[in-house]
């Protein structure tokens, strides 16, 4: 087999300020676009690669196929009205959103959230990671055709879409919270329902974990690929698992409790190798963690009880000059609300930080250099990227 | 926080400050001391997470309100360094070289807002819009979408457009009311 002898580190050559040159007239490049429709992209992205060989040289995230304009919708509704706009930010994680946004909302108007309402949103956001992670899970696996993975989790993720239901009236967008509380309690027979869910997952996972990280061609490929340089968490701004797999322990939930986390009990699990397969490895306990802490909190969840505080009449709300900034944990890293309110019926500006912005721009194109283009798609999907997110 | 605040205040003249909650302070300063006063935050305080970059659009005052959330992420507190530029010159200094993850906020602010960061790398590159895209930054507060859209898309020529009252009357009282 021919192997490469020298340092690809350094493959282009490089000029004398260390920059590499890749001149596309030579004709010794090629140019190619991966996405926006492309079934190894996660969602409407598109990667500009240039590549010799089969190795990526050059690489340009372009963005700006979903582009909806959601800041700016924003800022010329009532804030009731951007409850319903949100959601639409990060679609299979919409729950983060209501709660950053309803919270923002709540401290720049001074509103007090019962305890109830704060158990039921703590269940929530758990079970939202909880189907997030397994669709995500799914997605590494089909990466690297383990398309038997996706089926699996897949299916398991419906069944949380089921209880979702039950509670909601909605399966992917479920309008939960807002400002001032949550629309319901739980109902009648759910922690049974829910208990038996988590049971199958739970067998699910063992299954997962047999099939996916025993799996030689997983682990042939996943090993050693994508890795993330520890010092980069900082300069890249990196968060999330994609964080905690390179050994720095960054969970909003440890480091700045919200909601009902400070009376929770749970653990953030390191790995240090910082590759794709350590990258699955912490998601996998994650969700094993998460489905614990369901497990935990549903006994907790008040029945009955005030889950509602008392909100001003929303077409007539105002809010006095402010601003504030909201993050939670989501399942890909930090997830914040930076809103501004200036004393009138509409808010200045509302701005989305979501993990993605720097995961799939500035992050993926240094990780595609030297890489091949074949495993783009388990880097991509490893790390775990919603272009919504970027474009807002 | 408040030592922090304080060190700060000695080295830069810091116009405003506001304890929002016990891990969350904003601070305000001069346009001239902007990039300065992250970085002293950055290596000497502690504060390396670059949380986010923004723009507020203050259209009435005539300046936009620039955000450097930073986060330290050892105690677990965060500070947002606010500038005011002035929003017809919509200029300001660029910090890509402090954290490679600015140039991405860079980008989309001078695309968005129409702020320009002299020297940051890819500054004019489409990053959201499209490539053809000829109007003012849409960001803006004075940017109306609807009458941008009506002066510039337009229904394709030949295409009718049926009223629906106009075709239940015809439908309904062929002969007239």
């Amino acid at each position: 087999m021919f192997t490469f002898n020298e340092d690809r580190s350094l493959f282009p050559r490089h000029d004398e300020k260390g920059k590499p040159i890749v001149d596309v007239e030579s004709g010794q490049f090629t140019k190619i676009w991966q996405g926006p429709i492309h079934p190894g992209m996660t969602g409407n992205m598109s990667l500009e690669l240039t590549i010799q060989g089969d190795e990526i040289m050059d690489c340009v995230t372009h963005v700006g196929y979903l582009h909806r304009g959601f800041e700016k919708l924003m800022e010329r509704r009532r804030f009731i009205q951007c409850f319903p706009i949100c959601v639409r930010v990060a679609v299979p994680e919409p729950d983060f959103n209501e709660y950053c946004l309803a919270s923002t909302i709540e401290e720049l108007s001074g509103i007090e959230v019962p305890e109830a309402a704060n158990w039921m949103r703590t269940l929530l956001l758990e079970m939202s990671r909880l189907q997030s992670y397994l669709a995500q899970m799914g997605g590494q696996g089909s990466s690297f055709g383990l398309g038997l993975i996706g089926q699996w989790t897949i299916w398991a993720r419906d069944l949380v879409l089921d209880r979702f239901e039950e509670i909601t009236g909605g399966r992917i967008y479920h309008m939960h919270m807002p400002p001032g509380g949550v629309r319901s309690l739980l109902p009648a027979g759910f922690v049974g329902r829910m208990n038996e869910t988590l049971d199958e997952i739970s067998a699910v996972m063992e299954e997962v974990e047999r099939v996916l990280f025993h799996n030689s061609v997983f682990k042939k490929r996943a090993i050693g690929l994508g890795y993330i340089d520890p010092n980069w968490v900082d300069e890249y701004g990196i968060t999330g698992p994609n964080a905690r797999a390179a050994g720095v322990a960054k969970d909003v939930r440890k480091d700045n409790p919200y909601l009902m986390y400070d009376r929770l009990d749970f653990d953030v699990h390191l790995e240090y190798e910082s590759d794709v397969f350590a990258r699955a490895k912490v998601r996998y306990r994650d969700i094993l963690t998460t489905i614990d802490l369901i497990r935990q909190i549903l006994p907790q969840v008040p029945t009955k009880g005030e889950f509602m505080a008392e909100v001003p009449n929303v077409l007539h709300w105002k809010i006095p000059y402010g601003e504030t900034y909201k993050r939670a944990e989501c399942t890909r890293g930090e997830y914040g609300y930076y809103t501004v309110t200036d004393g009138s019926g509409y808010p200045r500006r509302i701005n989305v930080r979501g993990p993605s912005y720097t995961h799939a721009v500035t992050l993926m194109e240094k990780m595609a250099i030297n890489l091949n283009i074949a495993d783009t798609a388990g880097v991509m999907s490893s790390l775990h990227t919603y272009p919504p997110e970027v474009e807002r | 926080m408040k030592e922090i605040v304080n060190r700060l205040k000695e080295k830069f003249p810091v116009t405003a400050e506001i304890y929002q909650r016990d891990d969350l302070t904003f601070v305000t300063v001069e346009k001239k001391y902007g990039v300065d006063a992250v970085a002293y935050l950055k290596e000497y305080e502690g504060f390396t997470h670059l949380v986010l970059l923004t723009a507020v659009d203050w259209l009435e005052e005539g300046e936009f309100q620039l955000t450097y959330l930073l986060n330290n992420p050892k105690a677990k507190h965060d500070i947002g360094l606010r500038v005011r530029i002035d929003r017809e010159t919509a200029e300001m200094q660029t910090a890509h070289h402090l954290w490679p993850a600015v140039t991405t906020y860079e980008q989309e602010l001078n695309e968005m807002f129409g702020i320009s960061f002299p020297g940051s790398p890819r500054q004019g590159h489409r990053f959201i819009l499209d490539e053809a895209w000829q109007g003012p930054p849409p960001y803006r507060r004075d940017f109306d979408t609807k009458k941008y859209s009506e002066e510039t898309y337009f229904p394709r020529p030949g295409r009718s457009k049926i009223d629906p009252s106009e075709h239940m009357k015809k439908k309904l009282y062929p002969e007239g009311m």
